[in-house]
């Protein structure tokens, strides 16, 4: 044992390492993406490491390996187990051999994420065991054990940390390499009576799955990290937390009178013979929870089966917030209000308005050339442009305004499709970024071709994973095991699947950009273009451009319809700023006095 | 012993390097740490914080309103931002030179660093002003503001080390080419 200050993705990874991981996949999306990228740096030569092309290859992935015997870890963000969901509620009935945790990641708030859909509501639809960690150093040990009890009850298993513990940093206990797990798989043993998914066998697997579960509930009453603390006094008030949020409750109680506490780690199956043993000599509990009230609902359930008279208080009696994450200010009052504390004044003078800095494009992006480029090119056409999840769809922001639509990932295709449908006289185009691409718009294109669609494929090809942090995919030509493979060419993909026009341009030559989007647009049918330019952040910056003052009529062409942060108004003018601008050169190309140019 | 320490200012300002460099050295002493802070989008051009805490008998990462023992602003709008954080009798290390926001050209995103500093005297018992352009220009590097403010955060005492100590940890953990510049900076105060 030595003591290491990591993050808390690092220590789910470091913990699944030391539990003798054999294979570990996923697809990138904040806050799970550390976890896989720390397996992969940390790869002892006994790992596999695979960035997959979406969430459902991963998991169909780690089915295969956990069927051979391997501890197999997939990890993802919660609206990727919605990708993933299809072999995932299949997977339980058949079930696995090497232990298998499912890790998926939840964004309370949400911070960076369209819904706040809860994972520990999700288990109970496909009915898998799931383990809820509060802190960084119950997560590194808390993922070693849901790998044993994955292994011991032959089913895939949830651990689902939420963003505060995924990005907390703690100073923890961690094993040393010695201490590690080793598993050797024993490899794929065949048996068509087990490994093929039959109506007959699932209706048997169904009995057992409900079996299991209920002697899981049992066991999990049991398990060391669903605790309760009894009361200091005779206090009949009872709190129950999870997650961050139970930090945030002992956070509230050091210096209070302690009511009971209860902590559920394993949200499902719920451990019922411990919340009733909780309840018995309590008349109120209050449920502090993140997301969903789902251990709010259990105890509802718990009083009714037992015919207790326990007043179960939450979300679901308006006692606390339905959305939006917890921090220790809104569990301090929540708690206060039910225990009738005293809230003491906490009023900061009112302070004068603060300035919004909103995430922008980043100075260079290739993205905002391509944007003013569709947007000049179709300039007072009727006109709808479907975005999709990546940087891009900060292209929504003024002046750009160029995302109509965003909704979840590789959408924008078949949004565009239906649109085009309904109000045929609209140019529809569909914006998707290369790793999006992949991972979920190919079938979207095909859908579009084979059912005559209209409209126009955008792609926004800078050869990475942006906005996770710059993870590879098919299109980079480099895995997670550090080989050089072929590029996965999205122009051949595009034909391949009979567009006629597929185009390829830089945006960052814009005059060229605007006359291919102009031609290609229209055309009928399905077509495509690629606009293909790195990301700015990888690339070495050119020298900045400077503004001829002599030349500039401070019109503000450039800063109104680019937006680039680089450019910045300073004493009535217009500037550069250098330790921003990476050369692009598009403002130079927007300007109309040719003000703006390379280094003097 | 027990700090809640609270950074604050502008993604690119190197908060998240210093906050590491703080836990180094509390970690060193035996102390243990906690963390959080902001991660990804709004990582660039955006309010950036971090919350760390040393000491014992920690639960969360985070903590509440009137909790700090310390604020390090490196931006005074973003201090005000963050002002509700501090004990009363809590001390702010405040960088004086504002950062406007990426988007002030496009509208009046402009504010004026005076009025935040004023509501800063007038609302802050413990106030150390840092002119950060102006000490970077002292020490010879615009890359040292986040060393020039840690140096003036250990200087106000609340920190439970020394600056030798700091600059032990700093040395190990910068690249050394970076090592004489980023202990002028740290010496600055």
């Amino acid at each position: 044992m030595h003591k290491e200050f990591l993050m808390g993705n690092a220590a789910i990874a470091m913990g699944a390492i030391a539990a003798g991981l054999n294979l570990v996949c996923g697809y990138p999306g904040t806050p799970s993406t550390e976890v896989l990228e720390t397996a992969a740096k940390n790869n002892n030569g006994r790992l596999y490491v695979e960035w997959s092309v979406n969430e459902k290859a991963a998991m169909e992935l780690g089915a295969g390996a956990a069927y051979s015997g391997a501890r197999t870890m997939v990890t993802m963000k919660q609206v990727g187990l919605n990708v993933a969901a299809d072999p995932l509620m299949s997977l339980e009935y058949i079930g696995i051999k090497g232990g298998m945790v499912i890790m998926v990641a939840d964004d309370p708030g949400p911070i960076s994420s369209q819904t706040e859909q809860d994972t520990r509501h999700f288990a109970s639809f496909p009915k898998l065991p799931c383990f809820d960690p509060s802190t960084v150093q119950e997560a590194y040990e808390m993922i070693q054990e849901a790998f044993e009890y994955s292994e011991k009850y032959k089913t895939p298993v949830f651990f689902r940390p939420t963003t505060r513990v995924c990005h907390g940093y703690a100073s923890i206990n961690v094993k040393d390499s010695d201490e590690y797990k080793t598993n050797t798989p024993e490899g794929f043993v065949k048996d068509s009576s087990k490994w093929v998914i039959f109506p007959r066998i699932s209706y048997n697997a169904h009995m057992n799955i409900e079996k299991r579960n209920s002697m899981l509930s049992d066991i999990f009453s049991e398990y060391k990290r669903n605790i309760i603390t009894p009361a200091e006094n005779s206090c009949r008030k009872g709190i129950v937390s999870h997650g961050i949020s139970y930090t945030y409750v002992q956070e509230a109680l050091k210096n209070n009178e302690k009511p009971s506490v209860m902590k559920i780690s394993t949200p499902f199956p719920f451990p019922e013979k411990l919340a009733l043993e909780f309840m018995k000599n309590l008349d109120e509990v209050l449920c502090i929870e993140e997301l969903d009230p789902v251990i709010e609902r259990e105890l509802i359930y718990v009083c009714g089966k037992y015919h207790l008279n326990t007043k179960i208080l939450g979300k679901l009696t308006g006692n606390v917030k339905t959305a939006g994450e917890n921090t220790c200010d809104s569990v301090y009052k929540n708690i206060a209000e039910f225990m009738g504390w005293d809230i003491p004044e906490c009023e900061t003078p009112e302070t004068p308005p603060l300035p919004a800095r909103p995430p922008v494009l980043c100075a260079g992006c290739p993205h905002r050339a391509s944007f003013y480029a569709v947007k000049t090119a179709m300039k007072g056409e009727k006109t709808v442009f479907c975005g999709d999840i990546g940087c891009y769809t900060l292209g929504n922001a003024m002046p750009l305004d160029m995302v109509d639509t965003c909704l979840c990932m590789g959408a924008g295709v078949n949004i565009a499709q239906g649109i085009g449908k309904i109000e045929p006289d609209t140019k529809c185009f569909s914006f998707v970024g290369d790793s999006t691409f992949f991972a979920s718009a190919i079938t979207g294109a095909v859908n579009a071709v084979y059912n005559q669609a209209d409209m126009t494929l955008i792609v926004l090809d800078n050869s990475t994973t942006a906005m996770t942090g710059h993870q590879p995919h098919p299109g980079t030509g480099k895995t997670m095991m550090g080989q050089i493979v072929d590029k996965i060419s999205i122009e051949n993909i595009l034909k391949g699947i009979g567009l006629e026009t597929v185009e390829t341009v830089n945006p960052l030559e814009l005059e060229k950009a605007v006359e291919t989007v102009k031609r290609v647009s229209s055309e009928k049918g399905v077509k495509a273009v690629i606009f293909k330019s790195p990301c700015a952040v990888l690339i070495k910056p050119e020298s900045p451009a400077v503004i001829d003052e002599n030349k500039c009529i401070n019109c503000k062409k450039c800063i109104n319809s680019l937006g680039c942060p680089a450019l910045v108004i300073s004493d009535g003018k217009i500037k550069i700023d250098g330790s921003l601008c990476t050369g692009c050169g598009l403002c130079s190309q927007v300007c109309p006095v040719n003000a703006i140019g390379g280094e003097k | 012993m027990n700090k809640n320490i609270l950074l604050t200012g502008v993604g690119g300002q190197g908060i998240v390097l210093t906050s590491k460099l703080i836990a180094a050295a509390a970690m060193e002493k035996g102390y243990d740490v906690m963390s959080a802070e902001t991660i990804g989008m709004a990582q660039k051009g955006g309010s950036v914080f971090s919350f760390l805490r040393i000491g014992e008998d920690l639960h969360s990462p985070m903590f509440g309103e009137k909790q700090a023992d310390i604020i390090i602003a490196f931006e005074p709008a973003e201090a005000v931002r963050m002002i509700s954080y501090l004990k009363d009798d809590g001390f702010a290390i405040v960088n004086t030179r504002p950062v406007m926001p990426v988007t002030s050209a496009l509208k009046s995103g402009n504010y004026n660093a005076e009025t935040m500093l004023e509501y800063l005297r007038k609302n802050i018992k413990n106030l150390i002003t840092v002119d950060g352009e102006n000490a970077c220009r002292e020490t010879g590097s615009p890359k040292a503001l986040n060393m020039i403010m840690l140096g003036s955060a250990v200087k106000s005492g609340v920190l439970p080390f020394s600056i030798e100590e700091i600059i032990k940890i700093m040395e190990k953990t910068v690249k050394p080419q970076f090592a004489e510049m980023n202990k002028k900076a740290l010496l600055w105060a």
